[in-house]
């Protein structure tokens, strides 16, 4: 563990160093099925219960691939402005680890499905930085390993493993970045930023249920840190274990504080592999890649190679849906929002929230008033996400089509919509159990109208006198007759229409 | 009755002159009398064999048509294919005592073909090796002469064969090792055009050269039991996906005993300096009874033929390095050291130290050397294009001729022990038949009588281009009938 001390403040970092980024993710396709075999691929499951001859590396058993998984990785590819190879092959990657079957994995190396593309990355301030892909390419996920009996859970120091292989095989896609120089004092922000994008993209095409905390988005951060006195590029380390977006954010910001330290006082950075910890927001050494490893690739013999016809290309470009920048740009013009209204709203999370509002039915003013006044204040007051909030955007839009109905107030509609998020149900129900309804009876509104002119005679006889403006006390009169449930302006018409 | 072959067998069993079990049982019996001579088998699966045999006897009893043309006829299956349930070794100790999960389609198609499986046979290591030497469970003798090696890898289910344990066997040949087998037990072995046999289920020695094939006595048994185990098959990416050639068509139509209008090449380069006197002319004298059936004799010179087995001897050990890398004692086989104290690492090492043989361990160092950073471009990239050209080579010889004839390998069976010693000296047994292994190419072995100096069979070798394995089955089956029998071994 790298004590604080050995750490340079962030601001002495940024004055000596720029940092170079890189980033690697892996992102498990949620395909049915395996990349190479017919078991399932699923989340959890009782341990080795989702395997066969195939997944598990018997002897004997071949590998067939995901015809879906393609298809998934060719998309990915196209939303990520990358050229589709015309022809591609699967290779083997051999190295020597317990939770990988076979002992290579069954990867690509030097001709990936897709290269050369891009993303562009939104920042915080709504600054736009083009972050340039270098491949992204197709392989299999291996087995998990359960350290037993060691301190850490890692294998140094275990009493004994357990090997669950249920995983061995998922479908995955690995997106490597080309190297992001440049970046300065927001380097953490950047990694963050493009992990958050690349999520955002991959939920839009629906490829993958990209849960970091479920692994099925995993993010590798590459740091090194160039001197600004020389300008020559460092020795770069690889931060794994990062399982959340503001674990990227952190531990590159570590790295480069602890990388930084580490050259100051003269020592050299190490080419490694370093393990993040949640809870300390350090890294700390995992294997030493003083040399190189040599993975001994070479072409899958085992599988044919893969040429996507330029037609199926083009018809999987048809599929692509709206992806994430492109609907932000529709929206920011189709609600007339400023480029600092729409970045707000965006950072607050409540964009998407607002949108499927807007398409169960309501204007976009009325949902986004909704979403960032009365939901905001309640999911500060509960302390939790908008997105978390127990109501969605199709009971919101209820609501707001009962208040444009006329069946009720805005103060109502606020006391269903509390009602929805304490569990009473869907609005109908919580109208119902609540017993609000606005009373919409003239014939009722009228005899609470007399009853409050005659209470009230010389406001009674203002008004006819054509004092329109005390008319406000004897709606008033009304409404805390009708305890709120009546139509203030309907009322008003009707106190108007009895004085004339 | 073990005289007879699988289809006159097969004949009898479905008339109802005999049945399954009788024939299986007479099998079992030569087996149990003549296997301590020769350790041609490591398992034999008594009960299950009668098991299966009774199956096809209540068929036939209750007048149902047969599962296939060679229903009920008994067959040796080489320990390298996968049976659920049945000790399956690939000849190795490291497989010692692992029963398989599944079958391999080629075992799955046996079964649903009425096939009975008599066991399991023996083979070099992983398959590697010419003589059967490198068994982890000991050699296998060739039954014309107990002192010599049976060929190999398959020398099993040669020797089985050629001592009438079985009618019938599956082999499976990365480099030769069907039919160099084939050649010197006086035995026809077959190499169908690769991917046209089902690998799924063939443990793995270099993917892409390993192919299953058919073993018999006669060319018609080979043929017939070709069609039971080709075909396409989804399990295996390099399966194609094209109908079988006709091979059994192609046989009655040799057994017509005329050439004429083939065009037969005899490739120059498998001659001369390392080949047998008595090989070559018994080769010679099997190319002049070609000409007398008809066929068009044309000299083909295939320069690139030369590199094959150098080129054959890093692909393959390349393949088989990473083929090799799961027997890890993880998850099935052998496990040693593992007292506790030991790291997975140390266990994995120790584990493939006392696991796999010499000759394993020398081709997996061969092939770890060969992929590696800054090795991989001048040794697996240059063999890789040796490769190509073989295959160009092949492709322009096709343009001139039909079929291609070469002996099979350059000697008769060797001694035991003769070569052991001298890997290179065991290499060149496959000098013959590995270019076709390299191109994916078809290759037939069938016995053209025993060499003058040492009265050992011998093989002739016939080569068809991609998917046109029916040619080979015409010229062998014309060849077969005008020959006339080789006599048998003397066990």
């Amino acid at each position: 563990m790298t004590a604080l001390s050995e750490l340079m403040d962030y601001d002495e970092v940024i004055e000596k160093f720029d940092p170079v980024l890189g980033l690697e993710v892996h992102v498990e396709l949620h395909t049915n099925t395996k990349m190479f075999c017919g078991c399932a691929n699923v989340f959890g499951g009782e341990p080795n219960t989702n395997t066969c001859p195939t997944c598990l590396g018997m002897p004997g058993a071949l590998p067939v691939v995901n015809a879906t998984a393609i298809e998934s990785a060719i998309r990915i590819g196209l939303a990520l402005n990358c050229e589709i190879a015309e022809w591609c092959r699967f290779a083997r990657k051999n190295y020597f680890y317990p939770d990988m079957p076979k002992n290579f994995q069954t990867s690509q190396y030097d001709e990936p499905i897709a290269f050369n593309g891009w993303l562009d990355v939104t920042l915080d301030d709504g600054e736009i930085l083009r972050v340039e892909i270098e491949r992204a390419h197709m392989e299999e996920d291996t087995g998990k390993s359960l350290h037993v009996g060691g301190a850490t859970g890692r294998i140094h120091g275990a009493e004994h493993s357990l090997l669950d292989y249920n995983r061995a095989g998922v479908p995955l896609i690995e997106i490597v970045t080309k190297m992001v120089p440049g970046t300065g004092r927001r380097a953490p922000e950047v990694a963050r930023a493009y992990v958050t994008a690349l999520r955002d993209l991959l939920k839009a095409l629906d490829v993958s249920d990209v849960r970091m905390d479920q692994g099925s988005l995993r993010c590798d951060a590459n740091v090194s840190l160039s001197p600004k006195t020389t300008g020559e590029l460092g020795t770069r380390t690889e931060t794994k274990n990062v399982n959340s977006l503001r674990s990227v954010e952190r531990a590159v910001r570590f790295e480069m504080t602890r990388q930084a330290a580490v050259l100051e006082s003269g020592g050299k950075v190490i080419q490694e592999t370093r393990h993040f910890d949640e809870s300390s927001g350090s890294t700390s050494s995992g294997r030493t890649k003083e040399t190189a490893e040599d993975y001994r690739y070479f072409p899958e013999p085992d599988l044919v190679p893969i040429a996507p016809s330029r037609e199926w290309v083009e018809e999987l470009r048809g599929t692509l849906p709206e992806l994430p920048w492109e609907r932000r740009k529709r929206i920011q013009q189709e609600w007339n929002l400023t480029d600092e209204a729409l970045r707000d709203l965006v950072n607050a999370g409540a964009m998407d929230l607002i949108a499927a509002t807007v398409d169960a039915g309501a204007k976009p003013d009325e949902a986004r008033s909704w979403w960032v006044s009365y939901l905001t204040q309640q999911a500060n007051t509960r302390g939790v996400e908008l997105a978390d909030l127990p109501i969605t955007p199709a009971q919101v839009a209820q609501v707001i089509t009962l208040v444009n109905s006329g069946s009720l107030t805005n103060k109502m509609a606020r006391e269903v919509v509390t009602g929805v998020l304490e569990g009473e149900g869907e609005p109908d129900e919580v109208v119902e159990k609540r017993g609000l309804k606005v009373v919409s009876d003239d014939s009722a509104l009228e005899a609470a109208v007399d009853e409050a002119l005659a209470a009230q005679p010389d406001v009674a006889q203002k008004i006819r006198d054509g004092k329109v403006q005390a008319a406000g006390a004897i709606v008033g009169a009304v409404m805390k007759a009708t305890k709120g449930q009546a139509d203030a302006a309907r009322v008003r018409e009707i106190v108007i229409a009895r004085c004339s | 009755m073990i005289r007879q072959t699988a289809a006159e067998l097969a004949a009898k069993i479905h008339r109802g002159e005999t049945t399954s079990v009788e024939v299986t049982q007479a099998h079992l019996d030569r087996i149990a009398e003549t296997d301590g001579k020769l350790n041609a088998f490591l398992h034999v699966d008594t009960e299950g064999a009668l098991a299966q045999a009774r199956k096809v006897d209540e068929d036939v009893a209750a007048g149902r048509t047969p599962a296939s043309p060679l229903a009920g006829v008994p067959l040796a299956l080489k320990d390298v294919l996968t049976q659920e349930g049945i000790p399956t070794t690939a000849g190795s100790k490291i497989l010692e005592g692992w029963r398989p999960p599944y079958d391999a389609t080629v075992t799955r198609k046996l079964k649903e073909a009425g096939i009975v499986i008599l066991g399991k046979t023996n083979m070099d290591e992983f398959a590697m090796g010419s003589s059967t030497e490198n068994s982890a469970y000991g050699p296998t003798a060739n039954p014309w002469d107990l002192t010599r090696i049976p060929g190999g890898s398959g020398g099993g289910s040669s020797a089985a064969l050629a001592a009438h344990q079985a009618p019938l066997a599956i082999g499976t040949d990365t480099g030769g090792s069907i039919r160099q087998p084939g050649a010197v037990t006086g035995t026809v072995g077959v190499k169908p055009t690769y991917g046209t046999v089902s690998r799924y289920g063939l443990i793995a020695f270099s993917s892409s050269l390993d192919q299953a094939g058919p073993c018999a006595r006669t060319v018609l048994d080979a043929a017939l039991l070709h069609e039971v185990i080709g075909g396409y098959d989804p399990m295996d990416s390099t399966s194609i996906n094209a109908p079988l050639p006709p091979v059994v068509a192609a046989t009655r139509e040799g057994a017509q005993g005329d050439l004429s209008g083939v065009r037969v090449g005899v490739v120059t380069q498998f001659s001369g300096e390392g080949y047998q006197p008595g090989v070559l002319r018994s080769f010679e004298a099997a190319v002049s009874q070609l000409k007398e059936l008809g066929a068009e004799i044309v000299e083909i010179s295939c320069p690139s033929f030369d590199y094959a087995l150098p080129a054959y001897y890093l692909i393959a050990p390349s393949e088989a390095s990473s083929n090799l890398a799961r027997f890890d004692a993880m998850r099935y086989g052998l496990r040693v050291g593992d007292d506790g104290n030991r790291s997975t690492e140390e266990v994995m090492s120790l584990t493939r130290e006392a696991g796999f043989g010499p000759e394993v361990k020398r081709r997996i160092m061969i092939g770890t050397y060969a992929l590696s950073a800054g090795y991989y471009d001048a040794y697996y990239g240059s063999a890789q294009k040796v490769r190509t050209l073989i295959t160009r080579e092949f492709e322009q010889a096709f343009t001139k001729v039909d079929v291609l004839v070469s002996p099979t390998t350059p000697t008769t069976a060797f001694k035991i022990g003769e070569r052991t010693n001298d890997p290179v000296a065991m290499y060149k047994a496959d000098l013959c038949t590995i270019p076709s292994n390299l191109a994916g190419n078809c290759g037939l072995s069938v016995p053209s009588g025993l060499s003058d100096e040492d009265g050992m069979p011998v093989g002739l070798q016939i080569m068809a281009p991609a998917l046109q394995d029916h040619r080979m089955y015409r010229v062998a089956a014309a060849y077969e009938a005008a020959r006339g029998p080789i006599g048998g071994a003397s066990l």
